[in-house]
C-alpha cells in the first residue's frame, strides 16, 4: 500500500476570470483534497498569478494532480516544492484577543516570543499579525486560546525553493 | 490610409471570417435570440454551410461524427441558455472521447450577465468540467484571437471540445480582424508531440527483448492521423508481435490481418483478454487503461512490463502503474520506433514468439463470438454480419448508439481504415449514432454511412429525421430491435435476479411508419432468411432509410468480463453465467 502524505505544489497561471474555478474544480470534480490554497498576482507585466496548494495523497494521486493542473490551459508552470528539494513555508495569520489584566499581560508576552506583532489595540484588545511556518502560526493561536481569543484569519501557505533557482 | 471605422465589422462577422480562416466549412447549429447577429452574418455569406439540427445535443454529436471521420475540427452554434445546456452531454461526449470541438454558444450581452436574464445560464461556469477550455469573450477586440486560440486548443496536444460564449453586444460591436498566426505560440499551452529519444531506445530494448509481446493501441493513434495508423500497421508487421484494438482504435490497424487478435475489455474476445493477462511486454500506444479495459485492477496484466506511449501526460500512471511512460504524439512515436528499429535490426527471440502464438491461437480456437442461428429468429450477430457481408466492399462508415447494439457491432463489423467508427466510447451517449452519421454523411455525401441502433437509443434523437429529409442526407438506420434496453436487460439479468425493471421498450413506434412520415424510407424484416434481401434493399434507397430488424430478444453480448472481474475471467456464452455470480465489489461497478 502506498502512503498518503502532504504535497506544497506552486501553479504558475494566467491571471484570467475563471482560472481558480478551474483549478479548485479539478479539485472536488477529481475528488483531491486542498488542505491549504493561496493565490494573488504575482506578475502584473504578465500578468500571472502564482497559486500554492496544499494536497495529500498517495504518491501516484499526487503524481495525477500535477498532470491534470499541467494541462490546464492557461497553467504555465507546476512544480512540487515538496518533492524539488528544500523550501520555505510561511503563512500570515491575523489573531483577536480580547481580555484584561493579567491575561492581556500574557497574550503580549507570548506575542513578543512569537514575534507577532500588535497591528490593532485597544484597552481590551489586540490583534496580532504572526507569520511563521504553520505549526509555528497553529501553536501561537492555541496559546491565545486561554487568553480570551476572539478570532483568527490565515492566508493559507505560501512557498518558495531554497536557493537561486525561480520557484 | 483608411480610417478604422472603415476597415472594422461587426463581431459576428468577424467570427464568421475567422471560422473561414479556420477552414471550416461546415457548422452545426440551431439559432436563437442571443445568436441572431451570428445567423444574420451566416445569411451574408456562401463559404459556410449551416447544417440545421433539431436539438442542440445533436449538433454536437454531428460535429463529432463530422470531426472524427475527417480528421478536422467540428463546429457547433448554438444559442445562449438552454442552446448552451442542451449542448453539454455532447461536449462531455467528445471530452471523454478526445473529439476536436468548437462550440460557439450565445451569451446575453454583458451588461446583463449575471442578472438572470433571459436565457441567461452561467455556460462557462457549466462547460467548465465538461471542456477542454472555454472561452466567455467579454469584448470585441478580443474575438478573432480567441477564436483561433479556441481552434488551435480543440486539435492539438490531445483533442477536445471548446466553448466559446458570446454575449450578444460584442457580436454586434465593431473591430478590425485579427488573421490567426502561424504557426501559433500559445503563451501556456503547448503540449509535448515528441518523444524523449531515451525513453524510444529504452522501449525498443523492452519490445525486441520480449517473449510473450502484446500491442493495446487506442484512439490516439487515429487522432494521430491517418499517418499513425499507417506506421502502427508497418510496426506491428516489422515485429510480427499480436495487437489489440481499445474500442476507440477500431480501425487503426486492419481487423483482417491475422496479427489482429480483436477488440479486447469487458466484451473482448477471449483471445485479446486472456493475451493482455499472459503477456511479458504490452505496449500501450494511445490507450489509457480504461475501466472497461482493465477490469479487476490488481489483476490487469501482472507479469508485464508496461509501455504507456500518451500525448497526455495525465493519461500516464492514472489507473495503471507503468514501467516507461513516454508523453508524445502517436505517429511520432510509432515514426522514432520504426526508424529506430530499421536501425538496430534488433533480434527477436523466434522461437518464444512462435510459442506465444501458439498459445494465442489456442485461444482462437474457442471461437468466442460463435452464435447458434436458428432459422426463425435474426440472431443480432448474424444481422451483423450479413451487413458486413453487403457493404464491405463499398465506402462505408459506422457509427452506433449505446448499448449490446455497439457491442456487437465492434465485434463484428470489421474495419479496415481508421476514422470509418465512429462510437460513444467514455461517456456512453445513447443517441449519438443517429446524429453522428448526419455529420459523417456531410463530410462524405457519397458515402455509405450506417447507424447501427438499438430501438431505444434511436428514440433519443429521433427527432434529427426531419434534418436527415430536410438535407437529404440519406444515411441508414440499422435497428437491431429486441425490445429492451438490451445491455440494462442484460445486467439485470446477470446481476438483479431478472429483474427487468424498466428496461423492456413499451409503445415504440411503428418504425415504418415512422420513416414515412419524416419522409425517410422503412423497411422491416422478421425473417432470416428474408435479411439480405432487406439489407440490398437498404442500400439500394437513394435517401434516408430506417430498417426495424426484430431480432431475438433474449441474446447476451458475450464474451463479458463481469464488473470486478479480471481478463481470465470472462464469461463466453450463457452457460457459464450460472456458475460464476458476481462479486459484491462487482455489483458496485458500472
Amino acid at each position: 500500500m502506498e502512503v498518503a502524505s502532504s504535497h506544497t505544489i506552486a501553479v504558475l497561471v494566467d491571471n484570467e476570470p475563471g482560472i481558480l474555478a478551474r483549478v479548485v474544480g479539478l479539485f472536488s470534480g477529481r475528488g483531491y483534497n486542498i488542505e491549504s490554497l493561496t493565490v494573488a498576482q504575482t506578475n502584473a507585466k504578465q500578468n500571472l498569478s502564482r497559486i500554492t496548494i496544499v494536497t495529500a495523497g498517495t504518491p501516484m494521486v499526487v503524481e495525477q494532480i500535477k498532470a491534470q493542473l499541467d494541462r490546464l490551459v492557461p497553467v504555465h508552470k507546476v512544480h512540487d516544492l515538496t518533492l524539488e528539494g528544500p523550501h520555505i513555508e510561511r503563512e500570515l495569520a491575523l489573531v483577536k484577543v480580547k481580555g484584561v489584566g493579567e491575561k492581556r499581560a500574557e497574550a503580549l508576552r507570548l506575542a513578543d516570543i512569537f514575534r507577532a506583532k500588535v497591528i490593532d489595540t485597544k484597552t481590551d484588545s489586540f490583534v496580532f499579525e504572526v507569520t511563521g511556518a504553520s505549526d509555528k502560526v497553529q501553536t501561537f493561536v492555541e496559546l491565545m486560546g486561554s487568553l480570551g481569543l476572539v478570532d483568527v484569519g490565515r492566508t493559507g501557505i505560501v512557498a518558495m525553493t531554497r536557493g537561486g533557482e525561480a520557484f | 490610409m483608411k480610417k478604422p471605422e472603415e476597415t472594422a465589422t461587426t463581431g459576428a462577422d468577424l467570427l464568421v471570417k475567422a471560422l473561414i480562416d479556420e477552414e471550416v466549412e461546415v457548422v452545426f447549429g440551431y439559432p436563437g435570440g442571443a445568436v441572431l447577429p451570428i445567423y444574420d452574418s451566416l445569411f451574408k455569406q456562401n463559404k459556410l454551410r449551416h447544417i440545421l439540427v433539431r436539438h442542440e445535443q445533436a449538433a454536437v454529436h454531428a460535429a463529432e461524427g463530422y470531426a472524427r471521420s475527417t480528421g478536422k475540427v467540428g463546429v457547433v452554434l448554438v444559442t445562449s441558455g438552454p442552446g448552451a445546456t442542451n449542448a453539454v452531454t455532447g461536449l462531455t461526449d467528445a471530452l471523454m472521447d478526445s473529439i476536436p470541438l468548437v462550440c460557439l454558444t450565445g451569451q446575453v450581452p454583458t451588461h446583463l450577465i449575471g442578472n438572470d436574464a433571459f436565457q441567461e445560464a452561467d455556460t462557462t461556469g457549466i462547460t467548465r468540467p465538461c471542456t477542454k477550455h472555454n472561452y466567455l469573450v467579454k469584448s470585441v477586440d478580443a474575438l478573432s484571437r480567441t477564436v483561433h486560440e479556441a481552434f488551435y486548443v480543440a486539435r492539438s496536444g490531445r483533442p477536445g471540445p471548446v466553448v466559446i460564449d458570446l454575449p450578444k453586444d460584442v457580436l454586434m460591436n465593431k473591430h478590425d480582424y485579427t488573421a490567426p498566426d502561424m504557426p501559433v505560440q500559445h503563451k501556456s499551452y503547448r503540449p509535448v508531440t515528441k518523444p524523449d529519444a531515451k525513453k524510444i531506445e529504452q522501449a525498443l530494448e523492452l519490445i525486441a527483448n520480449a517473449k510473450k509481446p502484446m500491442f493495446y493501441t487506442g484512439g490516439g493513434v487515429i487522432n494521430s492521423g491517418a499517418r499513425a495508423s499507417k506506421l502502427l500497421t508497418q510496426f506491428v508487421h516489422m515485429t510480427g508481435y499480436p495487437i489489440t484494438n481499445t474500442l476507440m482504435g477500431l480501425g487503426s490497424f486492419p481487423a483482417s490481418d491475422k496479427q489482429f487478435v480483436g477488440m479486447l475489455g469487458m466484451h473482448g474476445t477471449y483471445e485479446a483478454n486472456l493475451a493482455m493477462y499472459h503477456c511479458d511486454v504490452l505496449i500501450n500506444i494511445g490507450a489509457r487503461f480504461d475501466d472497461r479495459i482493465t477490469g479487476k485492477l490488481a489483476e490487469f496484466s501482472p507479469h508485464s512490463k508496461k509501455i504507456h506511449i500518451d500525448i497526455d501526460g495525465s493519461s500516464i500512471n492514472k489507473n495503471v502503474r507503468v514501467d516507461l511512460p513516454i508523453v508524445g504524439d502517436a505517429g511520432q512515436a510509432l515514426e522514432d520506433l520504426i526508424k529506430l528499429w530499421k536501425a538496430r535490426q534488433p533480434k527477436v527471440d523466434q522461437k518464444a514468439l512462435k510459442a506465444w502464438w501458439a498459445e494465442i491461437d489456442k485461444w482462437r480456437g474457442r471461437d468466442c463470438l460463435a452464435y447458434k442461428q436458428g432459422k426463425d429468429v435474426i440472431k443480432p450477430q448474424f444481422a451483423l454480419e450479413r451487413l458486413y457481408h453487403h457493404i464491405k466492399d463499398r465506402d462505408h462508415y459506422i457509427t452506433t448508439e449505446v448499448g449490446q447494439h455497439q457491442m456487437w457491432a465492434a465485434q463484428f463489423l470489421k474495419f479496415e481504415q481508421p476514422n470509418r467508427w465512429m462510437t460513444s466510447g467514455g461517456l456512453g451517449t445513447m443517441g449519438y449514432g443517429f446524429p453522428a452519421a448526419l455529420g459523417v454523411q456531410i463530410a462524405h455525401p457519397e458515402a455509405l454511412v450506417i447507424d447501427v441502433a438499438g430501438e431505444a437509443s434511436i428514440m433519443m434523437n429521433i427527432q434529427e429525421l426531419s434534418t436527415a429529409a430536410q438535407y437529404r442526407l440519406p444515411v441508414k438506420i440499422f435497428i437491431l430491435n429486441n425490445q429492451y434496453m438490451g445491455m440494462v436487460r442484460q445486467w439485470q439479468e446477470l446481476l438483479h435476479g431478472g429483474r427487468y425493471s424498466e428496461s423492456y421498450s413499451e409503445a415504440l413506434p411503428d418504425f415504418v411508419k415512422l420513416a414515412d412520415a419524416f419522409g425517410a424510407k422503412g423497411l422491416r424484416c422478421h425473417e432470416p432468411s428474408k435479411l439480405d434481401d432487406t439489407i440490398k434493399e437498404m442500400i439500394a434507397i437513394k435517401g434516408p432509410v430506417i430498417v426495424d430488424v426484430a431480432v431475438d430478444k433474449a441474446e447476451n453480448c458475450f464474451p463479458m468480463i463481469p464488473s470486478g472481474a479480471a481478463h481470465y475471467d470472462m464469461l463466453l456464452g450463457p452457460e457459464d453465467r450460472a456458475a460464476r455470480p458476481v462479486s459484491e465489489e462487482g455489483m458496485v461497478l458500472v
